[in-house]
């Protein structure tokens, strides 16, 4: 195969004026191969993403190209004039940036939108465009492909608008594809799908792509070589089966050692006599909650229902779930963000006001929520010794020194220089802005810290750091935690107890090892089998299972009567699952299911995996679509 | 995740990389710093104006109306900018006009914001029907051509300096209410103010810690662009005879007063014009400069 991309020499630099210049980029050499897939990997920072924008003849605003070569089939694009980047970028390479959201115009519909740069290029005419684009849409298996372009961006799922994105790069045809953590914000089980159909498309369009990603499980399913990237330089590269089973560089090694190996019962702490005492230190019962005006105990928007689950004292409650499910309303019903429309919150003894304001500052200090992202929850233009110190000052009564003194003792538990006191969040790195935001909520002293995706927004080293503290945080002072993720695999290492939620009901819930062993919910099931394993061909064999099939094709409705997973589940009883809510049996002491299947029934699926009950053989592989008025005229 | 990290510890080598690039100093361009020359000049002859004069605002002591620039009246001196129509040196009058027309500008565009500031961010924290009585009855004040309300204030209660400033400070506090209102709304949903009202913080410390540190920057820039609307604004009123009352000297009034002398070829009625043009883009110049360098972002949040 002829190299369709020679990148040698690659530098790339932020100029000074007065100092010399940072170095970004410093000499990277790779190659991608026409038809290739050549994964570019490394934690924020390493340079991957300024590479891969190399590829486009392009630089963050700030950089500057200072030495190199990018040659795309032997003509370098960094001497290219105006005109010929011009070209370059509309025709022959195209960029898929992270979030479709973000890339997609509210205003216009998806099809001028996914044409637009091939007929202002001259590529095509619009009605090829129209008919290159149909095909585009048949090949990445979205719903209704000859009519799902008249919709707008809102009226489609967030899968389905990351394919989208893709048929919007693909379609005047380039010759290299440029995708920047394309999978990242998604869910996992929306990962697979988006994952799929990338494969699927790139294979069949026979394209060359620069995968930009640090998810390494990501990388083992769509690449075909590796090129593992640190602070701006090679560190190993290699074929996917060389550096995925033989890594050799330690920085791989490390890599590999952050990456998630899948969740599986075992893996977390076994609870000490440190941290576990057998008694309830916050109460979650019959709770309803959702947004809007509360009629007669009903929110204009139910969100969560009939909601029971407890976090004991110095216990780590894992909170899982696909976004939307309301793992998030359900940290906030607790902190008093959002008052519940029914049931209790009750606290060691007594029942939590709804709404904070009418909380008692002992009961404000003893809940503490931590937020997702680091950059919104600090105040940019508070010191971080004002942001720790401020919650000292209110609940401890400290002033002044001593102030001073318990900031920098808080540092110190959360593993940061003292001197970072004096320092702006600006002037921190994502992990530790994180841990000055844990740091914000431990300095109240509370005896339960409700964490919402802590570790979302962090690369895989960053994000074992931050559990790893969180652990010791749990030792050394004996809170409880709620830890709402999506992600399975930390909740697996971190977790004593999950709780799963789904469409606002919790499914299952119970001891960690119970809940990640069989006899499984179905839709936990579903969760588990969509973690991507770091193993070749792991896509191709999961794509294969039953439960994937129903379960990965359908989104999430939520209803009011019956089962709301009925629509995705393999083992449903049609004529029961839909129209009775299912009860909630303990399977085990402590592990609570909500199934109309018996632990029996459950265990004897498991143990025949290719049978599938109740008529499901057919499974309808089109996605259902959203129903969704389509504004504007269409095409008859 | 457990026992792999244990022996990966020893590659403490590959710390966390830093993942936000240090934050930019402000750097002016040329442009932004022609500006700030500018603007420098004459917020200093505000303070040194008179004293640097070579006549008094009020002297009538040239030879002839409408002299031509760099003429001299015998015994007196010379006229650098001429004079105007009654025999007055302009380039004294505007040099003490600076004096005026910048002092009251100044003075009333702070007392806007005193006003326009308290009660967006006031309305913002608050919310609720506090919000909704205080923005409807900014629209209403809003919706009123500002030197027609302007006229009217000044003609029902007579013109004097105080009645200037306070008409152009309730005038001009309503745009800056919707600034800062929008501003305080947008702090206001961020994370960090909710993990402060969590908390149990008061309204004060969420107005003066959270809000007002981070609305700060934006509104010190539109308090430029503000004032130079203020300048006008004082300028017109002059112009139209209700502003700044003579023999004081003030920019606008001086435009006016000399607009006749434009008939007989004299430059009398450009200086004061030039001067107020001067001021007003030298200040525009640093605004967009301080927005073109934080990447525009500025310059959205002041479209009201």
């Amino acid at each position: 195969m002829s190299e369709l991309l020679e990148v040698r020499g690659l530098r790339i630099e932020a100029p000074k004026k007065d100092e010399p210049a940072v170095q970004i980029v410093k000499g990277v050499d790779f190659d991608v191969k026409a038809g290739e897939v050549v994964a570019l990997i490394g934690e924020s920072g390493s340079g991957k993403t300024t590479i891969s924008l190399g590829a486009l003849a392009y630089t963050k605003p700030g950089l500057e190209f200072s030495g190199g070569s990018i040659k795309l089939k032997g003509e370098d694009v960094l001497t290219m004039e105006p005109s010929e980047v011009r070209n370059l970028r509309g025709n022959r390479v195209a960029y898929l940036a992270q979030s479709a959201a973000a890339t997609f115009n509210p205003a216009l519909t998806i099809n001028e939108q996914v044409t637009e740069s091939a007929v202002l290029h001259g590529v095509m005419t619009q009605d090829e465009a129209d008919a290159r684009a149909i095909e585009l849409y048949h090949a990445l298996e979205l719903p209704d492909p000859d009519r799902i372009g008249f919709r707008y961006p809102h009226q489609v799922s967030g899968g389905q608008l990351q394919r989208l994105m893709a048929a919007m790069a693909l379609v005047g045809r380039p010759d290299l594809l440029v995708l920047d953590e394309p999978t990242t914000a998604l869910d996992v089980t929306t990962q697979i799908e988006v994952l799929k159909a990338f494969k699927k498309v790139i294979k069949e369009e026979g394209s060359a792509a620069i995968y930009v990603t640090h998810d390494l499980a990501v990388v083992a399913q769509v690449a075909d070589h590796i090129v593992v990237l640190y602070s701006g330089e090679v560190q190993e590269q290699g074929s996917v089966d060389q550096i995925i089973n033989h890594a050799q560089h330690p920085y791989t090694k490390r890599l590999m050692a952050a990456a998630h190996a899948g969740p599986k019962p075992g893996m977390g702490d076994k609870l000490t006599d440190k941290h576990d005492q057998d008694m309830d230190n916050i109460q979650v019962k019959n709770m309803t909650a959702g947004y809007g005006e509360i009629v007669d105990g009903k929110p204009a928007i139910t969100v969560l229902r009939d909601i029971n689950m407890s976090v004991k004292n110095g216990h780590v409650v894992g909170v899982i779930g696909e976004s939307g499910c309301g793992k998030s309303t359900l940290a906030r019903v607790i902190a008093g963000l959002l008052p519940p429309a029914q049931g209790d919150i009750i606290m060691d003894g007594h029942t939590l006001k709804g709404l904070y304001k009418n909380r008692s500052k002992k009961d404000l200090q003893k809940i503490q929520f931590v937020y997702q992202m680091a950059d919104t929850a600090l105040n940019p233009k508070q010191l971080i010794s004002e942001i720790i110190g401020r919650p000292v000052e209110m609940f401890q009564n400290l002033s002044g020194q001593k102030n001073r003194e318990k900031v920098a003792e808080i540092l110190r538990l959360v593993e940061l220089p003292v001197e970072f006191a004096e320092r702006y969040p600006s002037e921190l790195s994502g992990g530790q802005k994180q841990r000055v935001n844990l740091a914000r909520s431990m300095a109240a002293m509370p005896e339960i810290m409700l964490c919402d995706e802590v570790t979302s927004a962090l690369d895989s080293i960053v994000a074992s750091n931050v559990v790893k503290l969180l652990k010791r945080l749990r030792d050394l002072t004996g809170v409880s935690f709620m830890f709402i993720t999506h992600d399975l695999s930390t909740v697996a290492a971190f977790a004593d107890e999950i709780v799963v939620l789904y469409a606002g009901r919790i499914v299952e819930q119970g001891p960690v090892d119970e809940v990640l062993s069989p006899p499984f919910h179905p839709y936990t099931r579903l969760l588990i089998s969509s973690v991507p394993e770091m193993r070749i061909g792991w896509l191709e064999e999961t794509m294969q299972k039953r439960e994937m099939a129903v379960g990965i094709a359908r989104g999430v409705e939520i209803t009011d009567v019956g089962c709301p997973f009925y629509n995705r589940c393999p083992i449903a009883i049609s004529g029961t699952c839909e129209r009775v809510t299912a009860p909630t049996y303990e399977l085990a002491s402590g592990h609570f299911i909500s199934c109309h299947h018996t632990a029996e029934e459950i265990e004897a699926i498991e143990q025949a995996p290719q049978q599938v009950l109740h008529g499901f053989e057919k499974v309808p592989q089109v996605e259902e679509v959203i129903p969704i008025p389509i504004v504007g005229n269409l095409p008859v | 995740m457990t026992d792999k990290t244990a022996n990966t510890e020893d590659m403490s080598v590959y710390d966390e990389l830093p993942d936000a690039p240090p934050k930019k100093k402000l750097k002016l361009t040329w442009v932004g710093k022609l500006g700030v020359t500018i603007v420098l000049f004459w917020v200093l002859m505000v303070f040194i104006g008179p004293y640097v004069a070579p006549f008094h605002e009020a002297d009538i002591i040239a030879y002839d109306s409408f002299m031509p620039v760099w003429s001299t009246s015998e015994g007196e001196g010379l006229h650098v900018l001429g004079t105007d129509y009654i025999e007055r040196d302009i380039l004294s009058r505007v040099l003490w006009g600076a004096r005026t027309t910048i002092g009251i500008s100044f003075l009333a565009t702070a007392f806007a914001y005193l006003i326009g500031v308290t009660l967006g961010i006031g309305a913002a924290v608050a919310g609720g029907w506090t919000d909704m009585v205080f923005s409807r009855v900014n629209d209403a004040i809003l919706s009123l051509p500002s030197i027609m309300l302007g006229l009217l204030i000044v003609v029902a209660l007579g013109t004097s300096i105080p009645i200037l400033i306070l008409t152009a400070s309730v005038i001009y506090a309503a745009s800056v209410y919707r600034i800062a209102r929008a501003l305080g709304q947008d702090i206001m949903v961020m994370d960090f103010v909710e993990a402060a009202r969590v908390r149990g913080e008061g309204m004060w410390y969420i107005i003066t810690r959270e809000v007002l540190p981070n609305a700060i920057m934006p509104l010190a820039t539109d308090f430029g662009l503000r004032l130079v609307f203020v300048v006008l604004f004082i300028s017109s009123l002059s112009f139209l005879g209700l502003g700044i009352q003579p023999p004081m000297a003030d920019w606008g009034s001086m435009v006016r007063q000399n607009l006749d002398g434009l008939g007989y070829g004299s430059y009398a009625a450009v200086w004061p014009a030039l001067a107020i043009a001067s001021f007003t883009i030298s200040i525009n110049l640093i605004v967009d400069d301080i927005s073109a360098s934080e990447g525009g972002s500025l310059a959205r949040k002041m479209i009201s």
